[in-house]
């Protein structure tokens, strides 16, 4: 037996370690990447979009990670988006913001609701039970918004994309309340135990008493509310709804920054902070490309060699190896 | 039943495998003869499946030699072995169930022309195979359309045609009716006449005795015994499969208590097709054991009791109160824990740590808006682990990285944590060490004492009969008998196990 207490490593260096690499190579094709400056009461610069641009996606991720550490996942992301910004462009201009902004979330609940139904109490698989909404919510959105772009003008609503919280854009300050928000309910709580036991090892959990279904329910419910929320923030910015554009091939980006932040797609741990910081990396390099001047479609295979660096990471052989040469140099 | 000649077919000589130290196979040698339908029987963790292994390949031993025909083989996989001709028949079909019965037969080995299925010639040969085995299907449907039982002798028939001269068997009679189990004995005879030889794992006795010629034994990784099927009655059987003949007298059973307050009582309690209905009284400060062979309904009884399998007939009444015991988490308000057989997969969560383990279930009752602190974690994990002596005492290892005794105290703590009315322990002694074992037979007893319910299903019959004060003997999915004071023994269990249904009638 060893005298040496086994120890986890510290998680999330790597993910931060990352982060600032990726920031530090902005910096390097755009030397002005870090230059803030304020105007009309409200902060500007490539640092300050990064995180406007990433909000959608960070509150997206916010969800899927509670999702994914129950060995789910959740594909309709996109499309709750899409419905969520259908109903509010549809209501704002002749509903006060409360009730546009009920009727948008409470969408996403239900969305979220169906699926967590699917999955939990009929035992679909929750990739193909999420396809069903992935495929039918964008139905959904575009009798919403009956086939056309819907534009609101309400300065309510668009407050949520133009505004300004102490200088900073409200979608980075909705992202990280919600973060706030989320980490009170899981960690505040005894739920981020119960979630990190069944998705690890469902039967052994709920053998030991635990309402694996009603947890499972739980985390979908959440997972379209946040859509529904990045929905709403999407149709903000835009001032408008476009039913086939909004949050497509989000739900994609969203599993990245889970996967990113650490959490496996096999379940059990997860950590809320670095699925954001996740979205953050996707964010940051999205911004590199565009500001790099490279043409935006290589931002498509950075991204898949970015996939690739992290599932290398992860894989078990990979780490096995690493172990077996550090062995033999030894 | 004929003799089976004298040449024998397959021979391993002194296997041996270890799995990370824990000894799997110790110095096994098994013998089958050509034309001779072999049982390979054994408890759990007997060694069974790891002889299998071994012997097909599919995993490596660590010593002995394997003969086939005379001649020293060494297969490293299963294709390897199948080509030398040993083929092994799993109790799930590994055949293609979307694929039709002909693809599934030829599989790997189409008749072709220029690179071309002959979809024509392929059903024909099919329907030539499998009409040699008496069974009439339409070889062009997918086998998913067929049932189990056809299913088995479709993948025995390919096992066969791709020139087996060795057919194991792995449990193809658990899903089967009695119909369906008629069929594949005829099968299996019918290949006994041409000369294959069949090793054939089974927990059901009739059926070793329905179709057998001789049987060999695994208990604790070592061969127990092997003879003619005529050379061994029931009770030795049995006998050689739960443990040693041993003297009565050297086990000191606690003085016969009469038990207190009545915890639960179950009547016609059951569900169709997992457990006949049964009666069941618990009482504080009485142990309750369930003694039978694997797939009596031991299991089955306990995860009924605690509503992980929920029940369709009979009532339950708890401390005066009607239970429908729908759910694990309504036993577990009412005071109820439950330590699974199948510790690794049912029991602990591997990944999380000690700490977690353990207050799960405590968690799970208190809710979700009810954490407890950190501090409090921190609290009962170190209690637990002092009294339990769980080692090593760090409450934030992984609990998988523990041994497996360690591991099951832990378990034991999680649900000592939620201090329970009633403790439903399945096998709580099996795969672990010597040191760890007495500690948990001491801790059952001390846990009795205190005035605790215990109902314990275990296969360790000396054992049993040392703590508890009532065995319920199960056999073929139904409680056969209720034994307490002087009846309660190793031996009245055993009479109890072997008696079959016609000699009881």
């Amino acid at each position: 037996m060893s005298a040496m207490p086994f120890r986890l490593p510290r998680i999330g260096t790597s993910q931060v370690a990352a982060l600032l690499a990726i920031l530090a190579m902005n910096w390097l094709v755009s030397p002005q990447f870090f230059e803030i400056r304020l105007q009309d009461g409200r902060l500007f610069g490539s640092l300050i979009d990064v995180l406007n641009r990433g909000a959608p996606v960070a509150l997206l991720s916010l969800g899927m990670v509670l999702v994914v550490a129950m060995r789910g996942i959740d594909l309709s992301v996109g499309a709750v988006m899409a419905i969520a910004g259908a109903i509010a462009a549809s209501l704002a201009d002749s509903h006060s913001l409360p009730v546009v902004l009920a009727a948008a979330l409470g969408a996403g609940l239900l969305c979220g609701l169906w699926n967590g139904i699917l999955v939990a109490v009929f035992g679909i698989q929750p990739i193909v039970a999420t396809l069903i909404l992935m495929v039918a919510g964008r139905g959904i959105a575009q009798l919403i918004t009956e086939g056309r772009i819907v534009t609101f003008t309400s300065p309510s609503l668009a407050w949520f994309g133009g505004g300004s919280v102490l200088g900073l854009p409200p979608p980075v300050v909705l992202t990280l309340a919600m973060l706030v928000l989320t980490l009170v309910i899981v960690r505040g709580t005894a739920l981020g135990l119960l979630i990190e036991a069944t998705g690890a090892n469902a039967k052994a959990s709920a053998l030991a008493g635990v309402g694996t279904r009603l947890i499972t329910i739980a985390t979908y419910v959440w997972c379209g509310l946040c859509a529904a929320l990045a929905g709403v923030v999407a149709a903000a910015d835009i001032l408008g709804a476009d039913a086939n554009n909004a949050g497509l091939w989000l739900e994609l980006d969203a599993i990245l920054a889970v996967v990113i932040g650490g959490t496996s797609l096999l379940g059990g741990r997860f950590s809320l902070v670095l699925a954001v910081v996740g979205a953050l990396i996707i964010q940051a390099m999205n911004t590199g490309i565009l500001l790099s001047g490279f043409p935006p479609e290589t931002n498509l295979i950075v991204k898949a060699m970015v996939v690739l660096a992290v599932l290398l990471a992860q894989s078990p052989r990979l780490s096995g190896l690493a172990t077996f040469l550090r062995g033999k140099s030894r | 039943m004929d003799q089976p000649q004298a040449s024998p077919l397959l021979t391993a000589t002194g296997f041996c495998k270890s799995f990370a130290g824990f000894v799997a196979l110790d110095h096994v040698d098994f013998t089958l003869h050509a034309g001779e339908i072999h049982a390979l029987l054994g408890e759990n963790g007997a060694g069974k499946s790891t002889l299998i292994k071994t012997m097909t390949g599919v995993v490596q031993r660590d010593a002995g030699s394997l003969t086939l025909n005379g001649e020293e083989i060494a297969p490293h996989s299963a294709k390897e072995a199948a080509k030398a001709g040993i083929a092994t028949v799993y109790q799930e079909v590994n055949l293609a169930p979307n694929l039709s019965v002909a693809q599934n037969l030829f599989l790997g080995r189409q008749p072709t022309r220029l690179g071309f299925v002959r979809e024509g010639e392929m059903r024909r040969r099919a329907r030539a195979l499998v009409a040699e085995f008496g069974l009439d299907v339409d070889v062009s449907l997918p086998l998913e359309r067929y049932s189990v039982a056809v299913q088995h002798i479709v993948a025995i028939a390919r096992a066969v045609d791709l020139s087996a001269r060795v057919l194991i068997l792995d449990e193809p009679t658990a899903s089967l009716d009695a119909h369906e189990v008629e069929v594949l004995f005829a099968v299996m005879r019918q290949l006994r006449a041409r000369g294959i030889g069949i090793v054939f794992v089974t927990h059901f006795l009739d059926q070793v005795y329905a179709v057998c010629d001789r049987i060999t034994v695994l208990r604790n990784g070592r061969l127990a015994g092997t003879a003619a099927v005529a050379d061994m009655p029931r009770m030795d059987l049995v006998t050689m499969m739960l443990g040693h003949e041993l003297s009565e007298a050297t086990h000191v059973r606690p003085p016969h208590r009469e038990g207190g307050e009545t915890l639960a009582i179950f009547s016609g309690f059951g569900k169709a097709g997992y457990v006949e209905p049964f009666d069941l009284t618990l009482q504080k400060g009485r142990v309750v054991g369930l003694a039978g062979l694997l797939g009596s309904g031991r299991t089955e009884t306990a995860r009924l009791v605690f509503g992980a399998e929920r029940a369709d007939h009979g009532s339950a009444t708890v401390a005066g109160r009607e239970a429908k015991l729908a759910s694990p988490g309504e036993a577990l308000r009412l005071g109820f824990g439950y330590c699974p057989e199948e510790r690794k997969t049912e029991g602990i969560v591997a990944e999380l740590s000690v700490r977690e383990n353990i207050v799960l279930a405590l968690q799970a009752r208190r809710g979700v808006l009810k954490p407890l602190s950190r501090r409090e974690q921190d609290a009962i994990a170190r209690r637990f682990i002092e009294l339990l002596d769980i080692r090593p005492p760090d409450p934030e290892r992984p609990i998988g990285l523990l041994s497996g005794g360690n591991q099951q105290k832990a378990l034991l703590a999680r649900w000592l944590a939620t201090e329970p009315r009633l403790l439903i322990l399945d096998e709580p002694t099996r795969g672990i060490d010597v040191g760890a074992h007495a500690e948990i037979i001491q801790l059952i007893r001390k846990l009795c004492a205190e005035g605790m319910a215990l109902l314990i299903v275990s296969s360790e019959l000396e054992e049993i009969v040392t703590y508890a004060d009532e065995v319920i003997v199960l056999r073929d999915r139904a409680h056969v008998a209720r034994l307490t004071g002087d009846a309660l023994s190793v031996s009245g269990i055993l009479g109890a196990i072997a008696a079959d249904a016609s000699q009881a009638a």
